[in-house]
């Protein structure tokens, strides 16, 4: 796949991340090279093989509650709360 | 021209477990905001989510009922977006593995005739919070006690072309998830929601039309009307020389139209990826034949078992099998060995009269088939006559209890001693002279007024055919 720099900018802002000025065509590069080792790998016949899912598959919980958090401690790591709501700028159409 | 409307349906239903997709938070509905989350719901760093069996065996239930065919190997997608209901920033859902694909729903038709859809996929997912917008402040206030809450999608094919057949399918869907016990389907408490993806074309075309996506359906009503008026935009835009723009558009009830909503630049590129998270669902032929035999007989089914094993009308065979529970109870009390026209006349009747006067649904009222079985015996055996029975069973309706303890406790038990009555009518006779003359003269209506005062003066605990038996007896003595 090729990088180009305008796919970071548009990665970069659908992630909400602040790519400062100049740094779009290091990472550009970097990414470039990882992406050509995903390639590589991708050369490698498996038709016929296996399929694994990794070591672990079928990791479930029974369906009991438990405890939530106390309402206060949730809301404390909130940017802005009234006690009851966590509040935020209107998003709402 | 003549216009064929084109509609493909996206359902979102809550599964009605105990807890959460991915925690142990309570599901339940209504509770004070922000008191069933915790690190994994409310989307903490760190936090590591973990399938909850109960979803599993739910959404694989649902999609047997659908006619899906399950996938053995499935697992789970993040879809990234940035928006305040989603603290954790991306919902955990199933884009490439869906746990199932390519069902059929075969369902009848209000005018009459079947109609079959294909269903493209079911997935699960997790739902998001709320958000209620306060206009005076500004902000936005969050809930995330629904954060976390499973949910399955059903997405079907473009197969609908009416809004009836949306609402037919609609009705059979919620009826099979509903039996199934994986949904209670409420919504007006937005545990069933729908999304309508529609297009016109000229009849007779077999290339799909540019579609829109119609978001805030909350009820059938709801549904028809936006499904008319959509369809009627697009057809009137077209003549009109004018195209159809792909886009998400929010019905308005109030306004009664739909109205296009807002979307931000590339908000549709979700970049889903395989959730590292969760490993792979694997499922093996045991569990699933384990699965299939725990499936109960659906409405359908029941309905037609019925009309051939008791001989019920079909409207009747509807509204008994129409709630799992009231099926449930008339089939227990049939096998208790009430006549079952006796046991369907009663359900039909008091028991959903009881229903509707407290405002609850079958499975919640607390008449049992042993209950029911009493009072219908007691009645053809003339210990209770059939008025006091459907008050005995008004004040058990919502706390159960022994019924012929509750009958004996209140001196309910019918008169039956000819003696006991006898006195009575004679009391009466003897308070009235004035009726048997008028009786003798001709006014008929006296006969009623003697049988009513000698009910009355035994408590209307006595069979009303008696006491005129009774009285007939009397006044030919006179």
């Amino acid at each position: 796949m090729k990088i180009t720099e305008e796919l970071v900018s548009r990665t970069a802002r659908l992630a909400r991340l602040d790519l400062p000025e100049g740094e779009a065509g290091p990472i550009t590069a970097e990414l470039e090279r990882i992406l050509q080792y995903m390639d590589q790998l991708a050369e490698l016949d498996t038709t016929g093989a296996a399929w694994s899912g990794g070591a672990l598959t079928n990791v479930l919980r029974p369906d009991e509650a438990a405890p939530s958090l106390d309402r206060a401690a949730l809301l404390a790591g909130a940017p802005e709360a009234d006690g009851t709501c966590f509040l935020a700028p209107r998003a709402v159409e | 021209m003549i216009w064929e409307t084109v509609i493909g349906l996206e359902t979102h239903v809550e599964l009605s477990t105990r807890t959460k997709i991915f925690c142990a938070c309570s599901t339940r509905f209504g509770g004070a905001p922000n008191t069933q989350c915790c690190p994994v719901c409310a989307g903490l760093p760190g936090a590591l989510p973990v399938l909850n069996e109960g979803v599993l065996t739910y959404a694989v239930k649902a999609a047997l009922v659908l006619g899906c065919a399950i996938t053995r190997r499935s697992r789970f997608d993040r879809k990234n977006y940035f928006y305040p209901d989603l603290p954790r920033a991306y919902q955990i859902s199933q884009l490439y593995c869906p746990i199932a694909r390519d069902g059929e729903v075969t369902f009848s038709l209000p005018a009459g005739g079947h109609r079959t859809i294909r269903i493209h996929e079911l997935h699960m997912e997790d739902d998001a919070g709320k958000l209620i917008h306060n206009p005076e402040t500004g902000r936005t206030s969050i809930d995330y006690n629904r954060c976390g809450v499973p949910l399955i999608e059903i997405v079907t094919e473009p197969d609908f072309r009416t809004g009836e057949e949306v609402t037919a399918y609609l009705e059979t869907l919620k009826e099979r998830l509903q039996y199934l016990g994986v949904s209670d389907c409420r919504m007006q408490e937005g545990s069933l929601r729908c999304d309508v993806n529609l297009s016109v074309r000229p009849q007779g075309s077999t290339a799909l039309g540019t579609r829109t996506e119609m978001k805030n359906l909350s009820s059938f009503r709801a549904i028809l009307r936006a499904i008319a008026f959509e369809s009627q935009r697009q057809i009137a835009l077209i003549e009109g020389g004018g195209q159809v723009v792909q886009e998400t558009r929010r019905w308005d009830e109030d306004q009664n139209a739909s109205l296009p909503m807002r979307t931000k630049e590339n908000a549709q590129d979700y970049r889903y990826f395989p959730d590292p998270d969760l490993p792979p669902i694997v499922l093996s032929d045991g569990w699933l034949a384990r699965l299939w035999a725990e499936m109960p007989e659906l409405a359908e089914a029941k309905r037609d078992r019925y009309r051939a094993q008791f001989g019920l009308s079909e409207a009747d065979c509807k509204t008994l099998t129409s709630q799992r529970a009231l099926a449930e109870l008339f089939e227990q009390t049939a096998a208790l060995g009430t006549p079952p026209k006796q046991a369907a006349n009663w359900l039909l009747g008091p028991v959903l009269a009881q229903c509707s006067a407290h405002g609850l649904e079958a499975k919640d009222m607390r008449i049992t088939p042993q209950m029911l079985a009493r009072l219908i015996a007691l009645v053809q055996t003339g210990g209770l006559n059939r008025s006091t029975a459907i008050e005995v069973l008004a004040a058990l309706f919502t706390t159960g209890g022994d019924v012929d303890a509750y009958v004996s406790e209140h001196g309910l038990n019918q008169v039956c001693d000819a003696d006991l009555v006898g006195e009575a009518v004679e009391r009466v006779f003897a308070a009235n002279p004035k009726s048997i003359t008028d009786y003798w003269a001709g006014k008929e209506k006296a006969l009623g007024f003697l049988v009513g005062q000698t009910m009355r003066a035994l408590h209307d605990r006595a069979s009303p055919q008696a006491v005129q038996a009774a009285v007939r007896k009397k006044l030919r003595q006179n």
